[in-house]
Parts: structure tokens; C-alpha cells; sequence
């Protein structure tokens, strides 16, 4: 799907005139350093093996490579993030993997933090001069970027083995409406991490497997000592949306609104758990200064050895053991996520896909490198920061034994996650939640007053 | 010596171009571009603002003339954000020039190494703003920020507060970062003027009598009205249409305490995808900001009246 160069210019001047103080300058393509000579193209086929991507699987490369340009030189601008899943080594030894097997292919990597993403791909991609290729999607964008015509369809270009072999709620961040817009590339839940030290001290031998036993735990550890034993990112931001899905689930909700639009939330498990959330928060369980934390904030804080618990994605485990930042490595320990009553675990879906832009000048090289990103060797490169999204790869011993508990837990979780809703009006109905979850932490508002209003503004969310 | 007898044939002069035509040459590159990023895009915004576009909506961009501003001006978020810039700005504005004013009073006297203390002063606003928010938002950490180990350690504080997750500390962490940074602004314009006063002046007021405080009211402060409303005016247009030390710091939270009108414009175009509702909001915005300075500029003109 190629963007009309009349659309383009249009929704430009739209941003052009809203920024009103700044000028785009709009760039003819995406800083390609094309040269005029000829492209040369090759199916997968002829190609000689050595030019293969290391690591990619055949059937990738087969899909991805129809037509691929293997001697025009060629930039591709990337768009990731520099905060949860991959480290910014990671992704420099993936890029040096594939601009071995495509050496015409000029991988420029942009990492941005979680919190600019969005806003950054919006900017760029349709005021700006579009110059990404390759752009990182979060589970609930999808409707929002295809509604704006900013990724691309790829369902007729999804090999075969990304169908199969890849866990199914990796795919919830990258369709719409039963399309394919993006290449799963992180697959992650918040998992329970917890200091086992601060649990031995407490009298405390195993996990809790419920949030009852969380907060029952949690008394125990600060009749210690732990003035805070729960630390949390609720900062106004998606960080605390994730925690409160999450939290929704494990008290029974799972959906935030219905089939016809009708909110959800602000009843049955939305509403429990932000009602226990503001329990603990009154009960001095939880450290208030989470109101002010995102993810990277609670590894900070754990790793200090100031609290006992926290929810957090993958890598906040090796960030908590890794000897050089952390006063508590090797203690720290993780476990699913608890549920509550019949429901034993829950997950927030914190997948993450790979979209190919509608203004790339080159589609399939861009759908190459996401293949490339997403193969089952490129993800088992490093398991400590992100898991696979390859079922295989947690069969493989190999790949889980420098950490089991973590693949033990994720397998669980991982079975069923639950998804924010993927909506045009998204982004809005997160904001507006965000306020109203403060809100209430603050003691404001009653969290069924909190969830109410913004119930009450989905059918303007909705328009 | 005979002098030769050629001479030469009068050069044909073109007719030189008037004054004003040379003028306009030198400035048309500058206004050509100025009107093709500000005024373009302040047209095309105008235009935008009456109009429903949201991105998330192709295709379909019905006109609503005004619309887009009543819905706004009737908005209780709006109004929200716009209560918390004029809080922050009538806060730091007043806290920067009086503290501008007693470090230029303090920068202007003489003494030993003042260059020293002239160059410490200016260290804060020589920093990028991003690097200033992280600074602060650090030094502000509950758990291991200075502010707090600080007042512990001094015993005016007996726990530590989390002072960006309450909503009735964060604005004023964001304006002590935002005074930090900008007094030294306040102070240099202001130390300008205060050099340009002859001290003659003082001089003859100490030898009819007056005191430190008379020549302060009678003398300097007259005399600096011009500048200080100089001052206002840009620090009332600048922090009124605050967005990068908040953003960072505090991202708007908690509970929107700290959202003012310009993160509410960026959430409703950027994160909204309401780029029609967006260019109500920057035109109203601007709005607001011009108002203020006109009432500066009214005050100035009627300062320079008075003093002439």
C-alpha cells in the first residue's frame, strides 16, 4: 500500500500548520544513498549462499527476499526503543548480522525511550519527511497507524514459520482487522520479581501466588524494617495502564470495553483492581513515589534495595542481578505474575512488532530486516533482556537454562495475555485513564467516580 | 609636461536604484523564508482550526467554522491547563525578577573576582533545558535524590517526600527548576540596565541624603521599569507556553497537575491525533500570549511617555 503523493502532502500540511513554530523539512526519500546505477534484484534462489542472512530461516528469506535489491547501495532508517526488551548492543550485533548477509544495506538505528515512540513515529511519519523504513509498534497502535496510513499491509508476505512457530498473542501487536501490519519482534509480560533476602528475613519461603498473599506478604516485610516493600511504575504515562491491565485480569476483567463499544473498565476487574491498587497505596504497602515511576524507575529502586516486589518487564531481571548496577544481584528472583480467586496468573501483552512504513522507497528490503530482527537465532542472540516469541525456543535447553525460572514464568504467562484494546481512539482512552488512575491514587476521586468519567467520554473518544 | 590630449568617453551610467529598492533586495531572502515558516504555517494553521481533521479519519474533514474554539473554550481540561500556565507563570516570573534584580544589584557592586561570580551566575541558563529537567527531576527523586538526603540530614525533614507523585509539590519542583534556570537571564538583562544608570545620580541623592532603600525606590527601580518590563514580557510570553522542563520532569503528572495549556495542545494534536482541535488550541494560545503583551506593551509605552 503506497500513500498517494497528493494524501502525503496534504496530511503534511496539516501537521506543518498545527506545529505552526516548526518547519519540516520534507526530504525526498529516506535518506537513501542510492546510487543511479541500475538495481539489481535476485529471488532467494539465485542468490549465493554466503549473501544469505546468518540466521535467518529459510522460509523467511524466502518470503522476504522476493525482489530484494542486493547491489544498489541503500540506507534504511529504524525507528526501535531504548528502554525495556532489547539493548542497544543487542540490536547493533543484529544490524552487523544483516548488513553481512545484505552488504548494500545501510542499517541506521534510532532509539528513542518508550514514552517518545508514539509521538515520534506520528511526527515523522506524517508531518515530516516520512523518513523512516522500519518503525516499532506496541501492541495497541496497530488501528491508530493503519487508520492513519502510516504502516503497511504484509499479510500476503508473513512466511510461513512466523505463523506457526511464533506464540499467538505475539501477533495481537501486529494485526488489525485481521491483517498483518508488522512482524512480531518482542514478545513480554510483566513478570513478579522479588528480593528473596528481604523475603527469607520476613519468614517468607515462596512466591505469592495471589494478590492477597502479595499484600499479606507485603505486611510481613515492612513489620521488617522495608518502609515500602511494593514498588510500581504508575507514573501518568502507559507504564501505569500496563500495570492496571494486568492487575484487571488477574481480578477478572479482561476486556475494557465490548463488542459494541461500551466501556468495560470501570466494572468487575477494572474496577477491583484499581480499588486494591489504592488499598495498598493507603496501607503504606506501595511507595507513593511511584506516581512519579516508569519501568526503568522500579529497577533503580529494587536494585537500591529499598523495596521487596515489583512488577516489571523482562530485562528488569538482569538489570536487578547485574552486579555492576544493582546492590541486590543475585538475590533477586522472579515468579508469574499472581492472580486472585480462580484466575491462577495474569499478563498485560507487551508485544511489540516491526512495521514496514507506507513511505519507504524499499518495502522489501525493509521487510528483510524485520524478518531478519524476528528469526528464531536472531532472538535466541540474547534471552536475558528479551524472551523469544519462538514456541521452539523454550523447548530448547539451550537457549533456556541460563534461566529457567524466567522461561518457567514466561511459559505460564505467556499462554494467556491480555491485551489493551486496539482501537483507533486509543491513545486518547489511555491518557484519560492515566489521569483517572492517578486521580484516585491521589485520593481525588473514588475509583468507581474515576473509572465512571471516563466512561462517560468514550463516545466522544469514539467520533 | 604637456599633459596628453586623450580623453576618455564618458562612462554610461545606469541610473541608480533607490534606497529603499536595495533595501528590499537584502531583505527579501530573509522574508522569504521568514513567510515561508512562520507565516505560512500560521495561515495554513489558521485555516486548520476550522476545520474537524483527525487523523485517525481520513477523507473525512467537515468545516466547522469556530467550532474547534468553542469546543475548547468549553472545555473544563482546557481551562484546566490554562489556570496551571498562569499559575506557573505568575509564579515564576515574579520569583525571577526579584531574584534577577538582587543578583544584577549584587553583580553590579564593585568587588574583587566579580567576573567570577558573573560567570557562576550564568552557569544555569548556559544549560540545555533537557539537561536541566533531568537534573532536577534526579535531584527531586524520593528515594535517592539530594533534596531529600539534604533536608534529612539537616533535620527539616523526618521522611522523605516524594516530591514529583504528590500533586501539591510537583508544579512547584517544576518552577524551582524553571527559576533556577532563568533567573540568571532576569539578572543579566537587568545588570545591563542598571550599568546604563549614571551614578552620578546616586552620588547626588547621597549628598541630599537618601539611603540605600530611597535610592533603590527613588533612583534604580524608575530608572529599570523599561528593562523590567522587557524582562516581563519575554518571560511572561516563554513560561506561559512552557512545555520542555514539565514534560520531562514530570510529563504532565501527577493527575494532570502540572498538565498546562501547551502539553494539553500536544497531547490533543499529537497523542489525539486532532490536529483541528490542535490549531484552535495553538491559535488560542498565541492569543493569550499576544493580550499579555500588549498590556507590557501599553505599560511601556506609557513608561517611556512618563520618563520623557
Amino acid at each position: 500500500m503506497t500513500r498517494s503523493v497528493a494524501a502525503t502532502r496534504g496530511i503534511a500540511w496539516r501537521l506543518l500548520g498545527t506545529a505552526t513554530a516548526v518547519l519540516f523539512v520534507a526530504s525526498a526519500c529516506s535518506s537513501s544513498s542510492a546510487t543511479p546505477s541500475p538495481a539489481v534484484t535476485q529471488p532467494a534462489a539465485s542468490q549465493p549462499a554466503a549473501s544469505q542472512p546468518a540466521g535467518a530461516s529459510p522460509a523467511a528469506s524466502a518470503a522476504a527476499s522476493q525482489a530484494i535489491d542486493t547491489t544498489t547501495p541503500m540506507t534504511l532508517n529504524v525507528l526501535l526503543m531504548q528502554q525495556a526488551a532489547y539493548s542497544a548492543s543487542d540490536i547493533k550485533a543484529m544490524d552487523d548480522a544483516f548488513t553481512k548477509a545484505y552488504p548494500n544495506i545501510t542499517i541506521n538505528p534510532e532509539l528513542v525511550s518508550y514514552d517518545s515512540l508514539h509521538d515520534k513515529i506520528v511526527t515523522a511519519q506524517v508531518g515530516g519527511s516520512g523518513k523512516y523504513d522500519v518503525v516499532l509498534m506496541d501492541t495497541p497502535w496497530p488501528a491508530e497507524l493503519v487508520t492513519a496510513n502510516i504502516v503497511s499491509d504484509i499479510t500476503s508476505k508473513v512466511p510461513a514459520d512466523f505463523t506457526s512457530g511464533v506464540f499467538d498473542s505475539a501477533w495481537t501487536a501486529a494485526k488489525y482487522n485481521g491483517k498483518v501490519y508488522g512482524v512480531p519482534w518482542i514478545n513480554d509480560t510483566k513478570f513478579f520479581f522479588y528480593n528473596t533476602d528481604m523475603f527469607a528475613k520476613a519468614g517468607i519461603a515462596t512466591a505469592p501466588k495471589t494478590w492477597d498473599e502479595v499484600e499479606a506478604d507485603a505486611k510481613l516485610i515492612k513489620a521488617t524494617g522495608v518502609k515500602y516493600p511494593i514498588t510500581a511504575s504508575w507514573k501518568q504515562a502507559e507504564a501505569v495502564i500496563c500495570d492496571w491491565t494486568q492487575l484487571a485480569a488477574a481480578f477478572g476483567g479482561s476486556d475494557f470495553v465490548d463488542a459494541s463499544g461500551k466501556a468495560l473498565f470501570n466494572q468487575g476487574g477494572g474496577l477491583a483492581a484499581l480499588t486494591f491498587m489504592k488499598k495498598l497505596i493507603d496501607e503504606g504497602l506501595v511507595d507513593p513515589a511511584s506516581l512519579s515511576q516508569t519501568e526503568d524507575d522500579v529497577n533503580s529502586v529494587m536494585s537500591a534495595g529499598q523495596s521487596a516486589m515489583a512488577l516489571n518487564w523482562t530485562y528488569g531481571l538482569s538489570v536487578m542481578n547485574d552486579p555492576t548496577k544493582s546492590k541486590v544481584a543475585g538475590k533477586m528472583k522472579v515468579a508469574p505474575s499472581p492472580g486472585e480467586g480462580s484466575v491462577t496468573t495474569s499478563g498485560v501483552n507487551g508485544g511489540m512488532s516491526l512495521a514496514v512504513t507506507t513511505t519507504t522507497k524499499h518495502p522489501n528490503e525493509a521487510l528483510a530486516y524485520a524478518l531478519f530482527l524476528a528469526s528464531e537465532s536472531s532472538q535466541e542472540m540474547d534471552v536475558a533482556n528479551a524472551l523469544p516469541m519462538w514456541k521452539a525456543s523454550f523447548d530448547n535447553t539451550n537457549v533456556t537454562k541460563g534461566n529457567p525460572d524466567l522461561f518457567a514464568a514466561a511459559k505460564i504467562q505467556f499462554a494467556g495475555l491480555v491485551a489493551r484494546p486496539v482501537v483507533p481512539y486509543y491513545t486518547k482512552l489511555s491518557n484519560a485513564l492515566q489521569d483517572a488512575i492517578q486521580q484516585t491514587l491521589l485520593g481525588k476521586k473514588t475509583p468507581q467516580q474515576a473509572l465512571d468519567d471516563v466512561a462517560a467520554q468514550l463516545p466522544t473518544f469514539q467520533q | 609636461m604637456a599633459v596628453g590630449t586623450l580623453r576618455r568617453a564618458p562612462l554610461k551610467r545606469s541610473k541608480p536604484w533607490p534606497e529603499t529598492w536595495v533595501a528590499a533586495a537584502f531583505v527579501a531572502p530573509a522574508a522569504l523564508v521568514i513567510f515561508l515558516v512562520v507565516v505560512v504555517p500560521l495561515a495554513r494553521a489558521a485555516w486548520m482550526s476550522l476545520f474537524d481533521i483527525e487523523l485517525t479519519r481520513p477523507g473525512v474533514e467537515p468545516f466547522v467554522g469556530l467550532g474547534n474554539y468553542l469546543t475548547q473554550l468549553t472545555s473544563a481540561g482546557f481551562w484546566d491547563s490554562v489556570f496551571k500556565a498562569l499559575f506557573f507563570t505568575v509564579v515564576t516570573t515574579v520569583l525571577e525578577l526579584s531574584l534577577g534584580v538582587g543578583l544584577a544589584m549584587l553583580m553590579d557592586q564593585p568587588m574583587r573576582l566579580r567576573w567570577v561570580l558573573r560567570s557562576l551566575v550564568i552557569l544555569p541558563w548556559a544549560l540545555p533545558t533537557i539537561v536541566n529537567a533531568l537534573m532536577w527531576r534526579w535531584i527531586d527523586n524520593a528515594t535517592y535524590g539530594s533534596l531529600n538526603a539534604l533536608l534529612t540530614q539537616v533535620g527539616a525533614l523526618h521522611d522523605y517526600v516524594p516530591w514529583l507523585s504528590q500533586d501539591t509539590t510537583a508544579m512547584w519542583m517544576v518552577i524551582i527548576a524553571d527559576v533556577w534556570k532563568m533567573t540568571p537571564f532576569c539578572a543579566i538583562l537587568i545588570l545591563a540596565g542598571l550599568q546604563g544608570i549614571d551614578r552620578e545620580l546616586f552620588e547626588a541623592a547621597r549628598v541630599d541624603g537618601a539611603g540605600t532603600v530611597a535610592i533603590f525606590r527613588r533612583i534604580i527601580l524608575p530608572l529599570l521599569t523599561p528593562i523590567i518590563l522587557i524582562v516581563l514580557v519575554l518571560r511572561t510570553m516563554e513560561a506561559f507556553k512552557v512545555f520542555d522542563i514539565i514534560w520531562i520532569m514530570t510529563g504532565g503528572g501527577p493527575a494532570s497537575s502540572t498538565q498546562t495549556v501547551a502539553i494539553y495542545a500536544y497531547r490533543t494534536a499529537y497523542q489525539g491525533y486532532d490536529f483541528g482541535q490542535g490549531a484552535a488550541l495553538g491559535y488560542l494560545i498565541a492569543i493569550a500570549i499576544m493580550l499579555l503583551a500588549a498590556v507590557y506593551l501599553w505599560l511601556l509605552r506609557r513608561t517611556g511617555t512618563t520618563t520623557s
